[in-house]
């Protein structure tokens, strides 16, 4: 177990830097000094099962929740959201699992959500429909999606599809670090394929992403950082080459049972509306 | 393509020549089948076509002059509770937020001796003020809209005729028609055009509300929006959209729309029952129901919303026209709002859960 090194070995400085990061929910402990680091064009996995802070952690870096102690910082500036929308200004996009798109709403609706390219001003002020509908067919191309019609209602695509809808979305919108939060754990095997070739894609294009999954089988290939969450807290943090497979699987089946209590009982919290 | 050694090779230029041909690929019948009004469209028309060939009046230009007042003043509130529904809310006191507006400025303009467009100015603050409160206590609380609104329903309820009976001492503010404005007033508000056939001047108020609030939905950034808060305000919010503003400012504009149908009737009748508009809020909900919008929210068009109310309005009248018994339009709405929800849970499942 090493403490999170800084910087990715060239000398620059990691693109965000999670110090020591806390949260808490009335008396429970959500989340309890866990760091990692995201470098550049490499992908940090966030592993742990059920229930071991994983989504506060992501909640946190994308903004829905803000942390009760420890440090965000992006290229080394400190940083503080308000809400995800100040998130998504600074460059971190989130692709939330099953909450990425609304099924009911176009492809290109979808993907310009929140974002309208807009022409005209004042009263006369639009959504640019022909642009919108080129750009998103133009950043499906580049993920490997031949988009028939843009009109189609997002729910009638794939799941596999709606992943890569969400992830090209954040990329347009210029993500510098992008944050997966189980895209493959509702998938098939095939499906979970193509969306882990689309994390490799993401790298590629020098976007750092943070992996969040329960599945060591999906982010052994793809990882070049392995954190393993647990009840919270930060059971421990290597980097590619340091862990093999076999150990970070038998370090995720650890606690199993007490994990899966744990999420019962925030689940019941979570569920309280506020 | 999904090969990441492809994925990599620099990005393809835009494919606009290809757009064209590649949208006519998608069938005609998909494409209708897609749009939320289309049932209401073929429904108004079968509807139209009875009555036009049953009844003498019905198809004459004097008949549409009434159809359409019924349908214009059910369809101004109708088209605002739509695009609340599509935004993922009710609200149950539109219909006696009409009542209420009405009478705040009857008692402004005969009690208080102001001038009908002062009156008329300071109940559309009114009622935005309200509509303000329905939506705020809605994302506070994140209770229903359903009880919030039906709280809210019974509370003007009770004002209306608590406060009406207190200052006039009967259940109706009326002598509306000597305050200084009134006339002015009532020619915008209230009058009718194309005589001899006095079509109401509601129905070109009508007419834009629907194009405008159809414009906002389909093109505009607010539009976007509306449809993302209701299909998914969890996914709306986290991609960055205001969702309480956009609840609020719906709850607004219904409330702007029903007091605007509550100034018209005053203004047109120069006095105002407090018990207005009460029941009414349910025919605006039908007539988004019909015209395509899901109680679930997330889907649905103004311009349906609109043939909705145009179907209550025909069958009102055609009724009338036929010379049955009215209690039977109770009957009608009910069968045509089943009709409509069995379609439109189909075409739900349709865009939905084809694959997921």
């Amino acid at each position: 177990m090493t403490a999170p090194e800084a910087g990715n070995g060239n000398g620059k400085a990691p693109l965000l830097e999670i110090d020591n990061l806390s949260k808490y929910f009335g008396n429970v402990i959500a989340l309890k000094d866990v760091s990692a680091v995201v470098n550049e064009g490499e992908v940090t996995c966030v592993l742990g099962d059920n229930g071991a802070g994983k989504s506060t952690f992501i909640k946190v870096l994308s903004g829905v929740h803000k942390q009760d102690d420890g440090e965000l910082r992006m290229d080394g500036e400190k940083l503080s959201f308000g809400s995800p929308r100040e998130a998504k200004e600074r460059g971190i996009a989130t692709v939330f699992q099953d909450l990425a798109t609304v099924p009911l709403m176009s492809i290109w609706r979808n993907f310009f959500l929140g974002s309208e390219p807009t022409v005209g001003v004042g009263p006369l002020r639009r959504i640019d429909i022909g642009e919108a509908k080129n750009t998103m067919r133009t950043e499906l191309k580049k993920m490997g999606i031949d988009v028939r019609d843009p009109d189609q209602p997002v729910g009638t695509l794939s799941g596999g599809e709606r992943q890569a809808v969400a992830i090209a979305r954040a990329m347009h919108f210029g993500a510098k670090v992008l944050i997966l939060d189980e895209p493959t754990s509702a998938l098939g095997v095939k499906q979970s394929g193509i969306v882990l070739r689309y994390i490799v894609h993401a790298r590629e294009r020098g976007v750092g992403v943070i992996f969040i999954s329960h599945n060591p089988h999906h982010a052994y290939p793809v990882g070049d950082h392995f954190v393993i969450l647990n009840r919270g807290k930060l059971q421990g943090s290597w980097k590619r080459g340091e862990i093999s497979r076999d150990e970070l699987v038998q370090l995720m089946a650890g606690g199993a049972e007490l994990d899966q209590l744990t999420h019962e009982l925030r689940q019941e919290l979570e569920q309280k509306p506020g | 393509m999904t090969n990441p050694a492809t994925a990599a090779r620099p990005p393809t230029p835009p494919p606009t020549s290809v757009v064209d041909e590649r949208l006519a690929n998608v069938s005609l019948t998909t494409r209708l089948l897609r749009r939320p009004e289309i049932g209401a469209v073929l429904a108004a028309t079968v509807i139209g076509l009875f009555f036009v060939f049953t009844t003498d009046l019905f198809g004459t230009v004097d008949g549409a002059a009434n159809w359409t007042d019924v349908a214009s003043t059910l369809g101004i509130p109708a088209v605002a509770v739509a695009l609340l529904m599509i935004g993922g809310e009710f609200d149950l006191s539109a219909g006696v937020m009409t009542g209420t507006a009405g009478l705040f400025m009857g008692i402004l303009a005969t009690e208080l001796d102001m001038n009908m467009w002062v009156a008329i100015l300071l109940t559309l603050v009114f009622a935005a003020t309200i509509g303000f409160i329905n939506g705020y206590m809605v994302v506070k609380t994140k209770l229903p809209s359903f009880i919030v609104t039906l709280a809210t329903f019974f509370v003007l309820q009770g004002v209306n005729l608590g406060v009406t009976k207190a200052i006039t001492d009967t259940v109706r503010v009326a002598g509306l028609s000597e305050v200084p404005g009134y006339e002015s007033a009532n020619n915008v508000f209230g009058g009718t055009f194309w005589s001899p056939h006095d079509f109401r001047i509601s129905v070109l108020w009508w007419i834009a509300i629907t194009a405008l609030a159809t414009w906002v939905l389909a093109r505009t950034r607010v539009g976007n929006w509306i449809f993302g808060v209701g299909g998914d305000a969890v996914a709306a919010r986290n991609v960055g959209v205001p969702v309480p503003r956009v609840k609020i400012g719906l709850f607004m504009t219904t409330a702007l729309c029903s007091a605007l149908v509550g100034i018209m009737i005053a203004l047109r009748l120069a006095s105002m029952q407090a018990g207005q508009g009460i029941g009414d809020e349910f025919n605006y909900i039908i007539a988004a129901v019909v015209g395509g919008c899901l109680l679930t929210g997330g889907f649905g068009s103004a311009i349906g919303a609109s043939v909705g109310a145009l179907i209550i309005g025909m069958a009102f009248i055609g009724i009338q026209f036929s010379g049955w018994n009215t209690d039977w339009r109770f009957l009608f709405l009910g069968v045509i709002l089943l009709l409509a929800v069995l379609v439109n849970n189909f075409v739900r499942r349709s865009a939905e859960g084809a694959r997921k």
